[in-house]
């Protein structure tokens, strides 16, 4: 038995109601807290359970969306914000760019009710296409950057974001990362407080961005930032935590706990806020330590805005620019730059770890759907989603991946420079809504040779199952019209359109034959549920008959995790044998198995569905 | 805030030994809980977090979502003391490290603290497809090859359980990380009930008994791994890969019957084979090809047959 440490000081929280909360719940509880009235957002890893949260409050509190994309989550967020209601956007970095056309223009317009922007960072890349560094934007459009350390703090400062957009008519962002949206830890919680409705200010001079108007909106930000600069000089969100004066950190967000994980006892300025910074308090404290270092993940924001004010710092060149930090991370930095002494290395045993890349579920309608592109022969154009892990072995589906949308752009562009293979975009449901409707117009207007093959799985699987305007259900589980895609593709002027089922996969094959040989835009709908959301789906479970199988592993083209190597032989290879737990009875090995020995393991049952 | 550095420093001396235990009580106990993605290791961290919780600790819990919903790599970070700073734990410091499959225990190995860090884990393998691609006669599993007793050589105190077969064996095979979680409560000084009330919320109601058999039966396994080592040795996980067999593939095309049709082109596993000027399918890659006879079952019209010769025997009948 280990020997237990002690417990923590009760008197530090006296009375209050302490929950166990992830940063994204707390964000969630201050946005409710501080009395927002209108919530949207569109999902994104680590982002998406703010909105998830937030939907958790009752109805008559607040209204709460997910909404097509990102753009269309701010829009709606800053139109409630005009209507005089404080409001909320979330979002994960990347989303940042499909919206920042909005975020760009807003910070000059600034706020009625109060607007905050939540936005989740993915330093590591856990669950992205690229690891951005939101507080640039912030910088950008010179919109106020607040930084939660841990899920208190991400309550607290998202509380105080409302008022500060309302006292500094500005948006203001809440930064978070994936380290902060998915550790809980103990948030002391408050009441809601109302912030009745301020009413629409009819204003064009503030609200409609003319060029006339922005001229002196720009002038308008500029003097705000002097404003928050200064309001940052002595702002309690910024921490000064006296210690040894040899050296001091500067830091914010996420970093700080590592910081004082490694350096318990070091002097330390944390920053609530990375963006405005307040040149008077930062050089007091940069003149009360002999060195100072600059700890933050990702790009060397406050860093190269020390050094613009000429003060001597230190920090990337022992902290990384990449990946995500961690107490070994800072160590490392801090025994290279001589402040902490280098730990005797141990030894450890040298094992090679197991290969582990993530795989589609078993019986996932997306394997069968990437078993016959891989057949077809085509130059694929992919997309983001779980189908974007079909580009792995052993399925190898698709060829390009950039951005949410990019798929349809991607493959009009390779037809017309004329790529040898027929051309093929693969698009998840919830993308195509989000931003692949575009460009597939694109397509027909300038008449491009390509198939685009819509996998609709009937939800947005890869962030944990949202609902979206194809699921004919919204957030909060209310019905909605439902988006029906053969109409809408063939309105838009597609004229060649099909619905399969992915898990017939002759079908597919052929059809996607036709699809290829037709000339001009083809679509393709692929139907079938994911097998997790919104219900788990378990069939019965097929098996192998060992005797007949000829190890030939046909059925391990498809993939599919259920399906594993078996003790026996033939010909030296591995028979297949199926995991009963994991299977869910799709029958696709079945059907490319090459001597028909994949049969039901009991007697046909009807298909049970759990919740 | 006083808190030392944990570097571990050999504090030796008499009359430091009781400082050197009054900062270790500052310290936060480190419970790494591994495994992979649909396994529970969240439920697991859950109920330890809530149980630290309610006993008066801080606690931090941090987990990663990964890009799969199912079949990768989770891990999950829970820490609790009088004060927790970093939400994960630093590598080498886990006081304990939890795992339900057994590679996933391998590869997180190093988190332990090597003088004193316990190792708890499942002997259950969960094969990924990723280990099984290659379709070279007599080649191996990807898979971790390290036994149990290999293992537990190179740890302070290491358990390997077959909790999924006791989970079976009990009716349900999901509850075999509630036995991993009896078998964690003998590490930590928290009482079974305490234990088995901050279980049955985070099981569905209806399962509730079968969950805290589970319990029991991971409690008791180690009280009896303690008192009597032998009697519990788990089954080996060791397989041995089929000896190689030297062998070479020859692909006899019978020009005249192929229709060009292409599907051994489209479906071979190693993308080795295209169709020529004339379109007929020719074998473009002999070194990636490996005889998995494929192509042979698969082309309608007979025009591929696979030949497996070895110099020794043949292998092929
Ligand atoms: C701009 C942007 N917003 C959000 C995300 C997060 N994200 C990744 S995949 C995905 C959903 C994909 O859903 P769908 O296209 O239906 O495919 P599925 O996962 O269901 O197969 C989302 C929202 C992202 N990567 N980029
Ligand atoms: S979550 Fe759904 S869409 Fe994603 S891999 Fe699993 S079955 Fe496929
Ligand atoms: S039927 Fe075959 S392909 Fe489908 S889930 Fe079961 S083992 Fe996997």
């Amino acid at each position: 038995m280990q020997a237990m440490p002690e417990t923590a000081d009760q008197s530090k929280r006296p009375d209050k109601d302490v929950r166990p909360l992830t940063g994204n719940e707390a964000i969630a509880r201050g946005a409710w807290e501080a009395g927002v009235r209108v919530a949207a957002a569109y999902p994104g890893t680590p982002s998406t359970e703010i909105m998830e949260s937030l939907a958790a409050y009752p109805a008559e509190d607040l209204h709460a969306q997910w909404s097509t994309n990102e753009k269309v989550a701010l829009d709606v967020a800053i139109g409630a914000s005009f209507a005089g209601s404080r409001a909320l956007a979330s979002m994960k970095h990347v989303g940042l760019n499909v919206a920042a056309d909005a975020f760009m223009s807003q910070a000059y317009i600034g706020v009625n009710g109060g607007l905050v922007l939540a936005v989740c960072d993915d330093p590591g890349i856990h669950s992205s296409q690229n690891e951005q560094d939101s507080r640039i934007y912030g910088q950008f459009a010179t919109v106020p950057v607040l930084e939660p350390s841990d899920a208190q703090e991400a309550l607290d400062l998202t509380r105080l974001a409302f008022d500060l957009s309302e006292q500094f008519d500005t948006m203001v962002i809440v930064r978070g990362t994936t380290r902060l949206s998915h550790t809980r830890s103990p948030v002391a919680i408050g009441p809601r407080s109302e912030h009745p409705s301020r009413g629409f200010v009819e204003n064009p001079a503030k609200n409609v961005m003319i060029p006339a108007h922005a001229r002196r909106r720009h002038t308008a930000v500029i003097e705000r930032e002097a404003k928050l600069k200064q309001y940052l000089e002595t702002a309690t969100i910024n921490r000064w935590e006296t210690g040894d004066a040899s050296f001091g950190v500067i830091t914010a967000g996420t970093c700080y706990p590592y910081v004082r994980e490694v350096l318990p006892n070091a002097s330390v300025l944390k920053l609530g806020a990375s963006w405005p910074l307040p040149e008077g308090l930062l050089r007091r404290y940069c003149e009360s330590v002999e060195r100072v270092f600059v700890v933050e993940e990702l790009e060397p924001v406050i860093e190269k805005e020390l050094r613009a004010l000429g003060i001597k710092v230190e920090g990337k060149q022992f902290f990384p620019r990449e990946g995500e930090f961690s107490p070994e991370i800072l160590r490392a930095g801090f025994e290279k730059a001589g402040v902490l002494e280098p730990r005797a290395k141990r030894a450890s045993w040298a094992l090679e770890p197991l290969a582990r890349p993530p795989v589609l579920c078993a019986g996932c309608p997306h394997t069968s759907s990437f078993m016959a592109v891989r057949a077809s022969g085509a130059r694929v154009a992919g997309d983001i989603g779980c189908y974007t892990l079909a580009c792995l072995d052993p399925l190898r589906g698709l060829d390009t991946t950039v951005s949410m949308g990019s798929s349809i752009g991607n493959a009009i562009g390779m037809a017309m420079a004329g790529d040898t293979k027929p051309v093929m975009a693969t698009i998840g449901d919830s993308t195509f809504l989000h931003a692949g409707i575009p460009s597939l117009i694109n397509a027909v207007y300038n008449q491009a040779n390509i198939t685009v093959l819509l996998l609709d799985n009937h939800i947005t699987a890869m962030t944990g199952g949202q609902e979206h305007p194809g699921t004919g259900k919204t957030l909060r589980g209310g019905d909605a019209p439902k988006v029906d895609y053969e109409a809408l593709v063939r309105a838009i002027g597609v004229t060649w359109v099909r619905t399969v089922d992915s898990y017939d996969l002759a079908q597919m094959y052929q059809t996607l034959r036709e699809a290829i040989a037709h000339r001009g835009v083809s679509v393709i709908i692929s139907n079938r549920p994911c097998v997790l959301d919104p219900m788990k789906i378990k069939g019965p479970a097929l098996a192998i008959v060992n005797e007949q199988c000829n190890a030939c592993q046909s059925c391990m083209n498809l993939g599919c995790p259920a399906l594993t190597w078996g003790d026996d032989t033939f010909e030296g290879r591995h028979k297949v044998k199926i995991d009963q737990s994991m299977c869910i009875g799709c029958t696709l090995c079945a059907q490319v198995c090459t001597v028909d020995c994949i049969k039901p393991a009991a007697p046909m049952t009807t298909t049970t569905v759990t919740q | 805030m006083n808190r030392p550095n944990a570097s571990g420093s050999s504090i030796e001396s008499e009359q430091l030994r009781p400082i050197a235990a009054a900062a270790k009580a500052r310290e936060p106990m480190n419970v790494l809980i591994v495994g992979v993605g649909g396994q529970g290791v969240i439920m697991v961290s859950k109920a330890l977090a809530s149980l630290a919780q309610s006993k008066g600790f801080e606690v931090k819990q941090s987990e990663v979502h990964g890009m799969a919903k199912r079949g990768g790599t989770v891990f999950s970070h829970v820490r609790f003391g009088p004060q927790v700073w970093s939400p994960t734990i630093p590598k080498g410091e886990a006081d304990i490290l939890v795992a339900l499959e057994w590679a996933e225990g391998l590869r997180w190995l190093a988190y332990l603290k090597p003088d004193t860090g316990i190792f708890i884990c499942d002997t259950k393998r969960i094969v990924p497809p990723f280990a099984c691609l290659n379709r070279r006669p007599g080649s191996p599993l990807r898979y971790s090859r390290e036994t149990p007793a290999e293992v537990k050589a190179h740890v302070a105190e290491g358990y390997a359980i077959d909790a999924t077969h006791m989970a079976e064996e009990l009716g349900n095979e999901r509850v075999g990380n509630v036995v991993l979680i009896g078998a964690l409560s003998t590490a930590l000084d928290f009482s079974a009930e305490d234990w088995e009330k901050s279980l049955a919320q985070f099981v569905p109601k209806k399962t509730i008994a079968v969950n805290l058999d589970a319990f029991r039966l991971g409690r008791n396994w180690i009280a009896e791994a303690r008192t009597n080592p032998a009697k519990i040795e788990s089954p080996a996980t060791k397989t041995a890969a089929p000896a190689h067999v030297p062998y070479s593939v020859r692909l006899e095309i019978t020009a005249e019957w192929c229709k060009s049709c292409d599907i051994c082109v489209k479906l071979c596993p190693e993308r080795c084979l295209r169709l020529n000027e004339e379109r007929i399918a020719e074998l473009a890659q002999p070194e990636k090809c490996t005889g998995c006879r494929l192509c042979e079952l698969l082309c309608p019209d007979f025009a591929i047959k696979v030949h497996l010769d070895s110099p020794k025997q043949g292998v092929a009948a």
